[in-house]
């Protein structure tokens, strides 16, 4: 009885002197969290900030790797290399194309692979990621074969196939993915309340998986504005941004470069950010 | 338009012919097979169903029973493998369903997540090319009536269960279908909100007279409700019905088992005697000393004679108990108690004849009531004749049962149904119960 009664007497002090020193240890882990946190944020845009900063950098002779004061010159002679530009336009108008075709063709193949049961639904798939987890080299080359054995002259025109080609699967596994919790009941439910085939389509799922298309539109811009293996392959004398500032880096990249990648991130990130807001909104 | 507890439902059909007002739903042979592993498995196979234009419908039975499948087939989701499905007397069996005059609501309600609660209701209008003010008129009167106006500008997601269960209604019942087509739509519902829902259903339907076809596996929710009832099991109707018929004279041992609680009694007929106490047909059956059961011999019961197993069922509440054995040409049953469960409003007693079987005794507790017995008590069992009825011990029916006109039709032309007996069964003998009307006795006293 005595024991019984001592027990939780002894342990009280006990226990509450170790959650305190418990608090102290969960103090220092939350501190070690943080550092190791903000380093590793920091590893993550450290290059994004040299690249952003020597944007505005007064360089002396070629190379652009010293800081030397700040200017906005660059920012001014934005387009003073007339290549650098024909290749930034070539990249753009290459991206944006060929992300509006994957789009539309990728969201389909999605809504086939993820809604209905078919022959060779097994095969498509595995098409499909093959696509993705193929290295990038042998994507290249192979087309470039292609290309030489069809006898098609290479330049833009392969160089937009090409980015088609592998932005289809990144799209269709982004809308397939969407499409993992949607309930079809309320297509039916459109159907019933008379609305044919393509109404349904366009009043009910597009609205429904809009943002799962945006977000593979959005990858697929990303994958093509800075693609480099495949485009080297299937380029011929044709230019885009990556191509041009591979190119420049023996002689040294002008700060024009920086300028113009700054303005890409800023875009894309703001991209980004509507997107998620986007998503927010819908969820609610 | 609806049928009364008694009357059979052949007489309402043939009202309707009579007015020339066609079925607002009319199923004729419809069977739906799936293909599984290059197999056909039938999920619904051959159901015959007319239901009333503006009656409250309902298709009741256990999942897999082929009631949801009967009802994607009327809004058009399946395609039927045989038969037709007319709406209003137009066969639109092949028509899609967006070009179908009937609305379903669904149980998942299946609300669009990406519109509010009155660009859900418009949905339907909008299709119909309704637009401006009216649309603006009909969408508010429908909000008003299921009391959502205040809610129109929220999205689904925003809403509590009932509320979006009001909104799936609203969005249906807006168009104006000919049949409103429900498929368990108060199942996602606490018990107490489904009670409040059925209640407004019902009075929902009242006040707009549309059709409702109701599916549910929940036997309370098709009693409340329900003008008619159509219980299913494996693919087939068991018993088309008003409510009250179900459970007072369930037709097949499932519909007896399904609906409410039963206690069934396996016995051997010991006569028929062609006017019993009451001048009715009558079946005995094979009961101890002092002890009686008996039961009316129905038309739908089939031919029976001495010597035949059949089951008799008795529903719990119609179960007298007493200490001594009580007098009158009723049935009686001695037994022991074996258990007693207090249950509020009533108790329960299970009691074990002495025959062998474990009969359920509901006893209400109102005032006055004492404690009748205890546990272990030697009791006596009694029920008017009439509560009770006996099923033929084959619970497969003749195909021709399903169609309610074999019952309605007078003696002289239910002579095809007579003919459907089984081979076996020497016609001469046999007890046609159909031919009751004919007040012929000599065709029931049979081989005593």
């Amino acid at each position: 009885m005595t024991i019984l009664e001592a027990t939780p007497a002894r342990l009280d002090p006990a226990g509450d002197g170790r959650s305190r020193s418990g608090r102290r240890g969960g103090r220092l882990g939350e501190r070690l969290l943080h550092a190791y946190t903000w380093l590793i944020l920091l590893w993550l845009v450290l290059p994004i900030i040299v690249m952003i900063v020597f944007g505005f950098n007064d360089r002396v002779g070629k190379r652009n790797n010293t800081w030397n004061g700040f200017t906005l010159r660059w920012w001014g002679e934005l387009f003073a290399i007339p290549d650098l530009t024909t290749a930034l336009v070539n990249s753009l108008t290459i991206a944006l194309l060929s992300t509006a075709v994957a789009t539309v063709l990728g969201t389909l193949m999605g809504l086939a692979l993820g809604r209905h049961g078919f022959r060779g639904r097994g095969g498509v798939e595995l098409l499909m990621f093959a696509n993705i987890a193929a290295p990038e080299v042998v994507l290249g080359a192979s087309l470039l074969s292609l290309f030489i054995t069809m006898g098609v002259p290479r330049g833009y025109l392969t160089i937009l196939i090409a980015h088609i080609m592998f932005n289809i699967s990144y799209v269709a596994v982004v809308v397939r993915a969407r499409l993992a919790g949607f309930d079809s009941s309320v297509e039916e439910a459109a159907r019933d309340l008379g609305a044919g085939p393509f109404t349904t389509f366009r009043l009910v799922t597009l609205p429904l998986i809009l943002p799962g298309v945006a977000s593979g539109a959005l990858l697929a811009f990303a994958m093509s504005i800075d693609e480099y293996v495949i485009t080297t392959f299937n380029a011929g004398s044709t230019l885009t941004f990556p191509l041009w500032v591979f190119g420049a880096t023996r002689v040294g990249v002008p700060p024009q470069v920086n300028v113009m990648a700054t303005i890409i991130f800023v875009v894309g990130v703001l991209l980004a950010l509507g997107n998620a807001l986007l998503l927010r909104r819908r969820r609610i | 338009m609806t049928a009364t507890g008694d009357t059979v439902t052949g007489d309402a059909d043939i009202r309707d012919a009579a007015t020339g007002v066609p079925a607002a739903i009319e199923l004729v042979g419809v069977a739906k097979d799936y293909q599984s592993r290059g197999r056909a498995v039938p999920a619904v196979s051959r159901v015959d169903l007319e239901i009333r234009s503006g009656e409250f419908f309902s298709l009741l039975g256990p999942s897999g029973c082929g009631k949801s499948t009967t009802l994607r087939m009327i809004a058009g989701f399946e395609e039927p493998t045989r038969g037709r499905i007319l709406l209003q007397g137009r066969d639109v069996t092949a028509v899609p369903p967006n070009r179908r005059d009937v609305n379903l609501v669904f149980q998942s309600y299946a609300l669009f997540p990406h519109l509010d609660v009155a660009g859900n209701v418009a949905f339907g209008l909008r299709r119909r090319g309704v637009k401006g003010r009216e649309l603006r008129e009909r969408v508010g009167s429908m909000l008003d009536l299921v009391e959502l106006s205040e809610l129109a500008d929220r999205r689904p997601r925003e809403l509590s269960g009932g509320q979006q269960q009001r909104v799936a209604l609203a969005r249906a019942l807006v168009n104006r279908p000919a049949a409103l087509l429900l498929d368990e739509p108060l199942g996602a519902l606490d018990l107490k909100l489904r009670q409040t829902m059925q209640i407004q259903l019902k009075a929902i339907q009242r006040e707009v007279g549309i059709t409702f076809v109701y599916v549910t596996h929940d036997q309370g929710e098709a009693l409340t409700m329900s003008d008619r009832i159509a219980v299913m099991n494996g693919g087939r109707v068991e018993q088309l019905a008003s409510p009250r018929d179900i459970y007072e004279r369930p037709r097949t041992r499932f519909v007896a088992g399904f609906i409410g609680t039963s206690n069934l009694l396996r016995r051997t007929v010991r006569a028929v005697d062609a006017a019993g106490p009451d001048g009715r047909p009558t079946v005995v059956l094979d009961a101890g000393v002092e002890e009686r059961l008996s039961a009316p011999l129905h038309p739908q019961t089939g031919p029976l004679r001495a010597g035949d197993q059949v089951e008799l069922t008795v529903r719990p509440e119609k179960i007298e108990m007493s200490a001594t054995r009580p007098d009158g040409p009723g049935c009686a049953l001695r037994g022991r108690i074996v258990e007693v469960v207090y249950l509020g409003t009533y108790t329960t007693y299970t009691v074990a004849t002495h025959g062998g079987n474990e009969i359920t005794v509901f006893w209400q507790n109102s005032t006055g009531a004492s404690n009748i017995a205890e546990r272990g008590d030697e009791i006596w069992l009694s029920w008017l004749p009439e509560h009770s009825y006996v099923l033929p011990e084959s619970v497969d029916l003749p195909e021709a049962d399903d169609q309610p006109e074999a019952i309605a039709l007078p003696a002289a032309v239910a002579l095809p149904e007579a003919v459907a007996l089984p081979a076996s069964v020497d016609p001469a003998e046999a007890v046609d119960p159909a031919a009751g009307t004919s007040t012929d006795p000599v065709a029931y006293r049979v081989s005593h």
